[in-house]
């Protein structure tokens, strides 16, 4: 399944919500969790490194406030990093820093090699538009302007999805928290982008639908063969979709491996604390 | 041809100006500007803040040229004053020499320097007068020999602001100094908007407006209920750099207008080593021309809620900022009565063209 | 010319610079540039922004035709055009040849323009994206990084609900590949005009603050889909019931007695001058 080339890097993280002072920009132990008791700043990711595998699925676990999310809004560039370099092999070869370049490339980064799936779905979606335009939207930005073909491709792609034709006129917000997380999905793969971000896809649904949804998920990863990035705080998720995971807390990545290295042999503390809870 | 509604404008146009001066001098009694000035003091305080103006003369002028129409009355001052070559800019005016009127406060009983109550229809009963209905030359001349002679005993009021105590005491939170001043009239004000920009923008502000969304502001569509720390109407000099020598002043004239600072309590913005922050007192500032305590409170609610963080919609300075203005709201919803035939036509185009399309689908 | 007011009433201060603002429009082909509206005793929303285009670039030379809804005699028209005369010496006409300022609201003359004219647009709402994002700062940004799949989007909500795109005038044209911008309310009929005109083209909004240029020679397209392109109103078997034009842009309306609708060139000064050449509705 999995290939040796990288399909993301990114070097070093750095994410800080405030200006730090001179003790915890020096010394880091004198954080308490991820805040600096002097000054307040709070720092969101402490130099986090990591590799992904051109279609591969790596999980991100950890509790809230350990960094994940900040993770996620830097790669889909929500946020903008303190620190850092980020690179995609299917960008300039992989040479240039994402990072570093203009929102009008920065722009086409998203709309053409990215796609993301928030926990919120209003994150995501325009509630009050139909669901069909909702998915075209990410065709139109990548330059489509033949109606008839995006029609198509989103009649198809949201019966894919389990969102029946009949509805595709429907604005999101007519529809039940699993089916407006199934348009999302599809509006994020509308594009087959060769990355996908899941943040939380799972969290706050029905154990029934939480099984649906990431049944597509690994539906997608197989037709698709999508390279994708899935976190969250349930390892029976990650468990369930991840070839390989990493363990944050407090900001920083305290262990990584296979998922069912992980999962058999944990061995950093919280790590096996979380998987404790889940036997 | 009685339906081409295309020809004969210019005379049509005309005709209805025309007209016009027949409804502004309609009966047989004549309006004196003097009158109007001096007996419609609110009104044309109202107009010359709206206007940005001030110019009790021409404010007059402008009532009596406009059948009293407020708005009107605002938009001729306007246009008027666009045409004035801006000499020079005044040195801020101190609030603090300000030769007090009135001077109230909501927050204690007793104030340096005191209260005063000064001219306030708050505690009138509102009810029709109708001794005044008929009153003579004669009556008002004894109402105005009294006050003449209580004026010229009395000394001209200077007091310290309210503020200051509480300032000197730690508990107001400081904001921050704006070097560069902005000038909304010259320059089109972007966005996010500095306070001075926000300031000169409120204070030209539709009164209704003002007071309207200041009113849903501490009704629950801002954060925040205000106590006002102090309330002032006065006389204020206005003072430039003297033009021919270096370095000195000169005295142009005096206005009269209103000024209010309101406390609302807010989490201190400084560092703190503690796991709370404390609270502090936050001021919203307002200051309108002439005599009008509400606008000039409504002003300093706006400015406070425009300071603040918050998603709330009066929190929105585009909001809040950018559909106030008496001439543009006014404008621009008058401008509805122009014909819009060809727009309408473009828009019926699209509507037929649907409908021809839909109805084969029923059959 | 009122000799209490200066020449084109403002200042000579802010004619100066709306000129400037005019200059960097010109430069920025479709890029909306801010400047410092004045008040001036036309009411906000009544034209004020193309007056302020018109008054500052009048010159003694200029003749000056006025028009609202094509019409030269429609009562804000008359209204400007007394306005403009009261406070300059310009000649005035209404034949859009002789002109070499147009002041405009909702057409563009069908006489194809000249490199030696320049029409003024007064423009209600400049912002295209203002439907689709109600704050100016995130507009501005949107404009800047060419974000445009909002508007695009609304088009194409509108095919799949309606089958059509909905927007009558004032519909959106791309400008040198670069800049969405309303082209003001002007019917789509018009739009094409804009396209690689030989006139320079002001479009003035006041109340908005906003100043924007098409210059001679400037690629505009009107935007649509490859199998929903852009349409012109239908104007398909009309014929103008005083001087028999067909294929120009007609205002309809009912006869008062008979009731039975009919059509009259919206562009009353090129009705005139067809029919002061003998044309009429018999031929």
């Amino acid at each position: 399944m999995k290939n040796e080339k990288t399909a993301l890097t990114l070097k070093h993280l750095v994410v800080k919500h405030g200006d730090g002072c001179e003790l915890c920009n020096n010394d880091e132990s004198v954080l308490e969790r991820n805040r600096c008791p002097h000054c307040k700043t709070i720092w969101a990711a402490r130099d986090v490194s990591l590799q992904v595998y051109q279609g591969e699925i790596l999980g991100v676990v950890g509790e809230s406030g350990s960094g994940k999310s900040t993770l996620m809004k830097s790669l889909y560039m929500d946020m903008e990093p303190t620190e850092g370099e980020y690179f995609l092999d299917c960008y300039e070869q992989g040479q240039k820093n994402i990072f570093e370049l203009s929102m009008q490339q920065k722009k086409y980064v998203r709309n053409y090699l990215l796609g993301m799936v928030y926990q919120n779905p209003y994150l995501g979606l325009r509630m009050f538009f139909s669901s069909g335009a909702n998915v075209a939207e990410k065709l139109i930005a990548a330059g489509n302007r033949n109606v008839a073909n995006m029609m198509n491709q989103c009649n198809r792609l949201l019966s894919h999805m389990e969102v029946p034709v009949s509805r595709v006129k429907e604005p999101p917000r007519n529809f039940s928290g699993g089916m407006q997380q199934r348009v999302q999905i599809a509006k994020a793969i509308a594009n087959h982008p060769p990355i996908l971000f899941l943040d939380e896809v799972t969290t706050g649904l029905d154990l029934s639908v939480q099984a649906k949804v990431l049944d597509l998920v690994k539906k997608i990863q197989l037709e698709y063969g999508i390279t994708m990035i899935v976190v969250s705080h349930d390892l029976a998720v990650i468990r369930m979709l991840a070839d390989r995971t990493i363990v944050m807390l407090d900001g920083k990545i305290v262990e990584e491996g296979l998922t069912d290295q992980i999962m058999e042999d944990p061995q950093h503390i919280y790590t096996q604390t979380l998987v404790n809870s889940l036997l | 041809m009685a339906y081409v509604a295309v020809t004969g404008g210019r005379e049509a146009v005309e005709k209805s100006i025309e007209l016009l001066s027949k409804y502004r001098t309609g009966g047989e009694s004549q309006v004196e500007i003097e009158a109007i000035q001096e007996r419609m003091g609110l009104l044309i305080d109202r107009i010359m803040s709206e206007a940005g103006f001030y110019a009790p003369e021409y404010a007059a002028l402008a009532l009596k040229q406009s059948e009293g129409s407020l708005e009107e009355a605002v938009f001729l001052l306007r246009a008027y004053r666009s045409t004035l070559a801006r000499s020079w800019y005044s040195k801020p005016i101190s609030t603090e020499d300000m030769t007090i009127h009135r001077r109230i406060s909501a927050a204690f009983k007793d104030i340096v320097g005191g209260q005063f109550l000064g001219a306030t229809y708050d505690y009138t009963h509102r009810l029709l007068d109708f001794s005044i209905m008929d009153e003579t030359q004669e009556d008002v001349k004894k109402i105005k020999e009294k006050w003449q002679s209580m004026q010229e005993e009395a000394e001209p009021i200077k007091v310290p602001r309210v503020s200051d105590v509480l300032r000197e005491e730690g508990v107001i939170s400081c904001g921050k100094k704006e070097e560069e001043l902005e000038d909304i009239t010259l320059d089109p004000i972007t966005f996010p908007a500095p306070r001075s920009a926000r300031l000169q923008t409120i204070t030209r502000g539709e009164t209704g407006y003002v007071n309207g969304l200041a009113y849903a502001g501490i009704r629950g569509f801002g954060q925040s209920h205000p106590t006002v720390g102090e309330l002032r109407t006065g006389d204020v000099e206005i003072i430039i750099d003297y033009p021919m020598a270096e370095g000195e002043e000169l005295y142009v004239g005096s206005i009269v207008c209103t000024e209010v600072e309101s406390f609302f309590s807010e989490e201190s913005q400084e560092e703190s080593q503690e796991e709370t922050n404390e609270l502090k007192l936050g001021i919203g500032y307002g200051l309108v021309f002439g005599r009008n305590d509400n606008k000039a409170i409504s002003m300093s609610i706006l400015d406070y809620i425009l300071c603040s963080e918050g998603d709330g919609i009066l929190n929105n300075q585009e909001f809040v900022l950018l559909h106030g203005d008496c001439l543009e709201m006014s404008g621009f919803i008058s401008h509805l009565k122009l014909p819009h035939y060809v727009t309408f036509q473009s828009k019926l185009d699209r509507v037929r063209s649907t409908a021809k399309k839909e109805e084969p689908e029923h059959e | 010319m009122n000799k209490e007011y200066n020449y084109g009433f403002l200042d000579e201060g802010s004619k100066k610079a709306i000129r400037r603002a005019l200059l960097k429009a010109v430069s920025i082909p479709g890029y909306q540039v801010p400047f410092g509206s004045r008040e001036l005793p036309i009411g906000r929303g009544w034209g004020t922004g193309g007056l302020q285009i018109t008054l500052s670039i009048l010159g003694d030379d200029d003749i000056l035709k006025v028009i609202d809804q094509g019409s030269d005699d429609s009562v804000n028209a008359v209204s400007i055009r007394k306005f403009v005369t009261a406070c300059t010496d310009v000649e005035t006409t209404t034949d859009s040849e002789e002109a070499t300022v147009i002041q405009s609201r909702h057409r563009i003359p069908e006489t194809p323009l000249r490199n030696d004219q320049i029409l003024v647009l007064q423009v209600p709402t400049p912002e295209p994206l203002r439907h689709v994002e109600p704050l100016e700062s995130v507009t501005r940004k949107m404009h800047a990084e060419m974000d445009y799949s909002a508007v695009w989007l609304a088009l194409y909500e509108d095919i799949v609900r309606v089958g059509e795109i909905e927007q009558g005038a004032d519909y959106p044209v791309m400008v040198e590949d670069r800049y969405i911008m309303n082209p003001s309310p002007i019917p789509r009929f018009d739009n094409p005009k804009l396209h690689m005109s030989e006139a320079l083209y002001l479009f003035g909004a006041g109340r908005e603050k906003k100043i924007y240029a098409v210059p001679p020679y400037t690629k505009v397209e009107s935007l649509g889909f490859e199998d929903f392109p852009f349409k012109i109103e239908n104007m398909e078997g009309r014929k103008c019931h005083l001087c028999g034009a067909e294929n120009v842009f007609m205002d309809e309306f009912f006869d008062a007695a008979t009731g039975t609708k009919m059509y009259q060139c919206s562009d009353s000064g090129y009705c005139m001058k067809r029919r002061s050449e003998g044309m009429n509705h018999e031929e």
